[in-house]
Parts: C-alpha cells; structure tokens; sequence
C-alpha cells in the first residue's frame, strides 16, 4: 500500500486562446521511505503535479480529474482538508531559498510560527523542538543563530533553514521543487545528501522535482520521467537512465554530458535534423576565413577588478576584489573553459575581455594589441568587430522590439555601411541558415521563438561580424538539457568550420569538459589552476579543482 | 497591402486588444473621447454657428435657456451666453483649444522629460544628478505657481498686442514645464532597469553608438510607462489650463477655451443663468475622467506586475 497515490490527475490552464493541459491523467504512487525523482524539461508539467498534491494550483488552472491520496485522505475533496495535511503531513522546499523565508522574521520566530499554527505547543517547547531541528538539518549553533535573521545565513544555510521549517511538524511527505537549482555545486551535495539522510531517518516520502539528471541519479529511488503533462516512464531509476524503454528518455539521457569522458558530439535522437549538408554553409563564402596559426590569440596579464563602493567611504576601504590578478592565455583557435561557482569573476573576466569595463590593473592583449589602453572610438571598433558575446539569458539579450532581421543586421550594417539591401537580406537569411533557423524566422519577433532558438538568433548576431573571438557566457544554463546538447553541438560545428577561438564560462564541469580544451578554474577572483582539460579531469593538482570534481553530480553513479 | 492586414490582424490578436474588448471602462472612455475629440475637432462641419464671428452675436438672444425649459428655444440646446452665442457650439470650439493646447503642453513635457530622463538614467554620474536635483526643486513649486510666473515674465517680455497671439504659446510652455520631472523621473528609472539588460550590452560589443542605443534600443522600451503617465498627464495639463484660463492668465475670452467659458459664465451664476457655466464646467468634468479612467486601464494593462 503506497503512501500517496496519485491518480489519473489532470490539470488544466484556460488560457486565452487555448486550454493548456498541464498535467494529463498522471499515476504516481510514492512509497514512504523512497525519493521519487520527478524529471522533465521546462513546460512537461513535473511543478504542477507537486502544487497539485498540495492544492496550490495558481488561478486560473484547476484541476479537472483525478484524485490525490494521502494515506486515506483525498486531498481535492473538500478545501477545508487544506489545513489537515498543509505543513502538517506535507512539507514543501522551494527552489530559491532567497525568496522562500521571510527577511523581516528571524528564522526562529518563523520557526513558532509554523510548529503553534499546527501543534499544540508552548512557546518554550516550540523553541526547544525548533533547535533541536536546526541541528537535525545541519546548522552549527543552532541556539545562537536562532535569533538572526535570514540575510545573516548564506544561500546553502539558508536552504537548511527551509528545510527544516518543512520538517517541522513531523511531515510524512516532503515536496522539492528544483531545492538545489539556486545553489553553487559544493553546497548542492550538501543538501541533497541531508535530504536522503532525513529520508532514511525519518522514514519520509520524497518527491523530488528537478530538471537535472545528475541529482536524479545521485538520490533518487525510482524516477518518473514527464513531457508536455504526461508520465513518459516510470521505474527504478538505474532501469530508467541505464536501459530506457522510450525514445524521448533515451533522447534525454544521451543528451546529458557525460562526466567521466569527452564525446564528439551529442546524440540527438528526437529531433532529426542531419539531413542538411553541414560542410556547405553558405556564410563561408563571405567569411574570411583565418588560418590556425598556433599562436596567442588573448593574453591576459595581471588582471584584476574591484568595485567600490565609494560613494560614503574612501575608495580602497570597501572595494570588493571581484577579480584578482589573473593571467592566462588564449590560443588561436581553441576552446578555453573557465570554471568557477558563482561570485569567482568569471562573467566580470569575460566583460573585459568584450570591452564592457575596464580593469582596475593588468591588461588584455587581442592579437599582440593591448585592447584596455585604447581610447579612440574608431581604433575600438576594429576589435569590436573581432569579438563578439552570447549571453547566458536568451530572453534578456535580444531587444524584443526589433524584428530579427533588425537584430540580426544592425551589426553587418553597421561595420559594412554601403552593404546593398539585397545583399543584406540574403546575408541575414545565411546568418540564420547557420545556426539552423528557416529564413521566415526574420520576419518575426523574439516573444515567438523559445529559448532554444532564442539562442540561435543570440548566435546569428555574433556572427554577423565575422569575429575570430566568441565569448560564451553560460550560453546553455538557462536552457533544457536536450536543447542545450543541441546549441553546444551547433557551437563546436561553428568552431570548427569558421576556426572560432571560444572562450567558453561556465559553472557546469561536465559541459565544459565537452566544449574546451584547456580549463581555468576561478575560485573568489582567483585563478587557481590552468591545465588541458583531460589532464583537469584526471589528475587535478589544486585542491579546490578536486573538490569540485568530487562533488559534482554524476550520472554515471548509477553504475556503480 | 499585405503588410498593412498583418499589421493589423497583430493589433487584433495582442494581448491589449484583448484586454481592450473585456474592459467595459475603456471602450466607454474611449468612445466617449472619440465623439469629444471628433466634435471638437470637425466643429465647423457640426454646428450651424461661429460664435467667433461677430455678425453671430445677437443680444436679443442672449441669456436663452436650454431647450427643455420653460423659456427654451429649439434651436439652442443648451441655451445661449451672455452674447447670445450658443452655448454648445462655444463649448465645442473652447474644448478645441483646451485639447490643442493640452496635447501641445503634454507633448512639449513628455520630449523635454523623456529626453534629459533617458540620457540621464543611461550616462549616470555628474550629469544625472544634476537633471535629478533639478526635477526635485521643480516638484517644490506648485505647477499653477510656475504657470502663473511664466505668464508673468511673458506679459513682462511681449507687448500688450503681441500678448494676446502670443497667449496659447505662453500657456503651452507654462503648463509644459511644469510637468516634465515625472517624465524624467519614470523615464530614467525604466531606463536604469534596461541599460543592464543584455541586449544593451550587446549592442555595446558590436560596437553600435551611445545616442542609437538610447534612441533605438532603450527607448522603445521603456515607452509604456511613459505612455500610461502621459495619458493621465493629458488630464492634468487640460485642467491646468482650464484653472489658468478661469483665473484670466490663460487663452483671453476672443478665443474662449473651457476655463475662459466657466469664467465667463461664473459671473452670472448668482443671477440665475447657470447654465452657462455649469454645462462648460460638467464637459470638463467628462473629458478629464475619461482620460483618467483611460490611463487607468492602460496602467493596469501595460504593467504586467499588476496583472491578476
């Protein structure tokens, strides 16, 4: 007899034009004492059927069919059932633990809050009972710290902080949301390995929603796979990621990057799309191609960055060191990898290699010129044009007022003014043909495409200048993994085909050990070491690159 | 040809068409707007009268009652002022010029705001703050106050003749530079919102020019708050010159605007001729809710944040 059991729930949003059916007729029983992992792409419905167990579906939606059992009680029933299971039978951990607590409360006083809205305690016991669950989840101190505030705790600490408010009255069935999502690497293991630790110790029911393979792989008992609100696959989750039976689970296991090798490319499985001639892209006629020399192409010497907060104080006394004296070189032609949890510098190097601000001190050379000391406008735009950025948001980084054909053109327009307007057009419509859009895609808006082909327009745009240098700031962290396996394999033909350098950032070791070919690791503006990528992998030397090769979830745990 | 039905069949199928056609308060307002400005506007092709033209003036007709009194003639719906013009078509014609010159003033702050707002917001530094101290003090002063100064300095410039042509003009750039620091306020804010965006910084690497940046990329943006804004502002402004006028600094009673006809008509209030001033008066009323109510509907729309 399984704890919860979900049955046939269908959940419908009526929209304007359309209802979308966010969940259709899903079946998951959960057992107590087993994580069920709940995996799917952005949109398969894996948060609708969580706030759905709990009630929470947002206005408009509603669920249209199908019954929640908590043990005996239908949770659709009656609304007056809320309070029965709400926090007492089902805690809830959200992704963003920023948001998740209330900054004006200390943690402790939400803390009694929650345990007298539910138990029947004095204030005292409650204290008493919240410490000693603060401890349970891990905080040191925990009656000393029991009166701060949630700004006073970092990002993983505070996670603990949630999670010990979902456990706080005794839960038998504990809802995460993508809980690791907003955290560094390091504190991400931390956190999961507390979540399977209570699991066991408290006999629970977990389901745990996430969109990443490797934190399925690392805790979860059985996983059930969603697309588009339907349960793809459910099963024990070595069966599933080792030997699955459908073809979108395949698609989606091969589409992870593998930790513990280096592939050519990503297998896509589901969108099939190597019919097209990928030796013939027409951009090549107009592209002056540059031959590899193996040179230097960036040097960047003695970097450093601090931002001052100097509007009170004198300057040096608050300044924030974001980048510190970091060199290294980049070779015409390779990919080069930084790597750094979040806060290392590693978007700060970026945006002075892109000329977006100057450095504190150091310098960058571009092809043997130091580009930090250039102040004439026209001198700039020779480099401009050499190196160009795709941004980590592919929502923010394209104007939404423009068509793509404006996106796409103001840059060719710009470094080649007397270009004719046919000439224009049929070098737009080469631009999207290369990174695999149709040419009727330039007649339209950002606000149409998804994120994905957002991307690809991001990457028509850098091209446009026919640059040597592409900056790639986490240019698939925003995106579904199978979306992301197809921007990568689209940047290594682009590599290959146009002789790119890529200087490629980014937080996720296993994507970045299949794009580059030598790896910095930046650890708090600091460069901690800088190796071939294979070598990185194997026999990492500094300390903190072993820490992270340690921690990062693997998919391949499952074989073991 | 083609483009013009795509043009429009993506006006009828946006998001605030829809909301448009589910918000009875704007399609009331707005058809209410649409007679006003359409009467005011094409008055010669509606009324029989000019009250302008002197050979109109009969005061043998003068003080006539509305139509459905006692006293009422037919012809003059509303009754007839002092000059014996008809009520209706003055009110048209004086709402003609309220509207000119509240559109003129709104336009006039709305440039002069968007425009030291967005350089501001987007260069930063010295220059911002100085624009920014700037609309503080201006926000201390009272706008019928700095209406009435500017007035005062031009009647101190301008001959007496000159004054008169010169009137609408003076009034647009007093009720106009009154308004301009909430344009400059909203427009700098949404403009620090968008010049961290990406796709200014993309901009920035391929090397494209501050001022294009601003004006092609920023500004399309950040339009919609100042939109709502200067929909209500046209309210406000229409008022201020309403006050203006009522107060004899405004548009002179030749060229008689609403403010001037409430003033006209408030004379013989106390004689028992009200409706002189009380229909000019309750026009007004109509044409400033409208506008607000319009400007609140496109506030709610336009701001995803207050979406429900």
């Amino acid at each position: 007899m399984s704890f919860l059991k979900i049955k046939n729930l269908s959940v419908d949003y009526p929209m304007r034009k359309e209802t979308v059916n966010a969940a259709k007729g899903v079946n998951i029983e959960v057992n107590k004492g087993e994580i069920l992992g709940l995996v799917g792409e952005s949109g398969s419905g894996k948060s609708t059927v969580g706030n759905a167990i709990i009630n929470l579906i947002d206005e408009p939606g509603k669920v249209s069919s199908g019954s929640v059992f908590l043990g005996d009680l239908n949770i659709h029933e009656d609304h007056k059932n809320n309070v029965k299971y709400r926090g007492k039978k089902i805690g809830l951990i959200f992704q963003d633990p920023q948001t998740s607590l209330n900054p004006i409360l200390t943690i402790g006083e939400q803390l009694i809050e929650t345990i007298q809205t539910h138990l029947v305690l004095t204030k005292e016991e409650a204290k008493e009972r919240s410490i000693s669950l603060l401890n349970e989840v891990g905080i040191k101190d925990a009656a000393k710290r029991f009166d701060d505030y949630p700004h006073q705790f970092s990002g993983g600490m505070r996670q603990r902080v949630v999670i010990s408010l979902a456990l706080c009255c005794e839960p038998e069935l504990l809802i995460a949301d993508e809980p690791t999502t907003a955290l560094d690497v390091s504190i991400q293991s931390q956190i999961l390995d507390l979540i399977k630790k209570l699991t066991k110790e408290r006999n629970l029911a977990v389901i745990l929603i996430t969109h990443d393979m490797g934190v399925i792989a690392e805790t979860a008992n059985r996983v059930a796979v969603m697309k588009n609100g339907d349960v793809v696959e459910i099963g024990i989750t070595k069966e599933i990621l080792t030997n699955p039976k459908k073809t979108y689970t395949k698609s989606l296991v091969s589409s992870v990057p593998p930790t513990n090798k280096k592939i050519s490319r990503f297998v896509i499985i589901e969108k099939e799309n190597n019919n097209k001639n990928k030796d013939n892209l027409k951009i090549l006629n107009r592209w002056t191609k540059k031959k590899i020399i193996k040179q230097d192409l960036v040097q960047v010497q003695n970097l450093s960055k601090s931002f001052d907060d100097n509007f009170f104080t004198e300057s040096s006394k608050n300044s924030i060191m974001a980048v510190n004296d970091v060199s290294f070189n980049i070779r015409e032609g390779e990919s080069f990898g930084l790597v750094g949890e979040s806060g290392s510098g590693k978007s700060t190097i970026a945006k002075m290699i892109v000329n977006l601000f100057k450095p504190s001190t150091g310098e960058i050379f571009f092809d043997n010129v130091c580009i930090t000391t250039i102040k004439k406008n026209f001198e700039m735009m020779k480099f401009r044009k050499q190196i160009q950025m795709i941004f980590q948001d592919p929502y923010s980084s394209l104007n939404g007022r423009l068509k793509v054909r404006d996106i796409v053109s103001e840059p060719i327009k710009l470094h080649n003014p007397l270009i004719s307007k046919n000439d224009l057009d049929s070098y737009v419509f080469d631009l999207l043909e290369s990174v695999e859009l149709t040419q009727n895609s330039a007649d339209r808006y950002p606000h149409e495409f998804s994120g994905g082909q957002r991307q690809r327009i991001s990457i028509a745009r850098a091209l446009a200048t026919q640059p040597r240098l592409l900056v790639c700031d986490e240019p698939t962290s925003a995106l579904d993994v199978s979306i992301q396996a197809q921007i990568l394999n689209l940047l290594k033909d682009l590599q290959e085909q146009l002789n790119l350098t890529i200087l490629f950032i980014s937080h996720d070791l296993p994507v970045v050990r299949q794009m580059c070919d030598r790896i910095g690791v930046l650890r708090d503006g600091k460069l901690c070491e800088v190796s071939n990528t294979e070598d990185l992998f194997l026999k990492p030397q500094h300390d903190y690159t072993k820490e992270l090769l340690h921690l990062m979830p693997k998919i391949e745990s499952i074989y073991n | 040809m083609d483009n013009i039905i795509t043009t429009w069949s993506r006006i009828k199928d946006s998001d605030i068409f829809f909301s448009f056609k589910k918000s009875p308060t704007a399609i009331i307002s707005s058809l209410i707007l649409f007679i006003i400005f359409f009467c005011s506007f094409f008055v010669e092709l509606i009324t029989p009268y000019n009250p302008f033209d002197p050979s109109s003036l009969s005061l043998m007709e003068a003080f006539t009652p509305p139509s459905w009194t006692e006293d009422g003639l037919s012809k003059f719906i509303l009754g007839t002022d002092g000059q014996g013009r008809d009520l209706l078509s003055t009110i048209l014609y004086g709402s003609r010029i309220s509207l000119i010159v509240g559109f003129s003033a709104i336009m006039f702050s709305l440039i002069l705001g968007v425009g030291l707002g967005l350089t501001a917001g987007y260069f930063g530094g010295k220059y911002e703050m100085v624009v920014m101290r700037l609309t503080d003090v201006q926000l201390t002063v009272p706008s019928i106050l700095m209406a009435l100064l500017v007035d005062g300095i031009a009647r101190g410039l301008i001959s007496r003749e000159m004054h008169d042509e010169m009137a609408i003009y003076v009034l647009i750039f007093a009720i106009g530079i009154s308004e301009w620091p909430q344009f400059a306020r909203v427009s700098r804010a949404a403009t620090l919102v968008e010049k961290n965006k990406d796709y200014v910084s993309a901009s920035t690497i391929i090397g494209v020019s501050n001022l294009i940046i601003m004006f092609k990329h920023i500004l399309p943006n950040i339009l919609r708050p100042v939109l709502v804004i200067g929909t209500i502002g046209l309210a406000l402004a229409i008022i201020a010159e309403s006050t203006l006028s009522f107060l004899g600094v405004g548009v002179p009673p030749t060229t008689p605007s609403l403010g001037t006809l409430i003033r006209l008509g408030n004379d013989f209030l106390f004689s028992g001729e009200w409706w002189i001033t009380f229909f000019p008066a309750i026009f007004l009323v109509i044409l400033a809710f409208s506008i607000n109510l319009l400007g609140d509907w496109m506030r709610d729309t336009l701001n995803p944040r207050l979406k429900k």
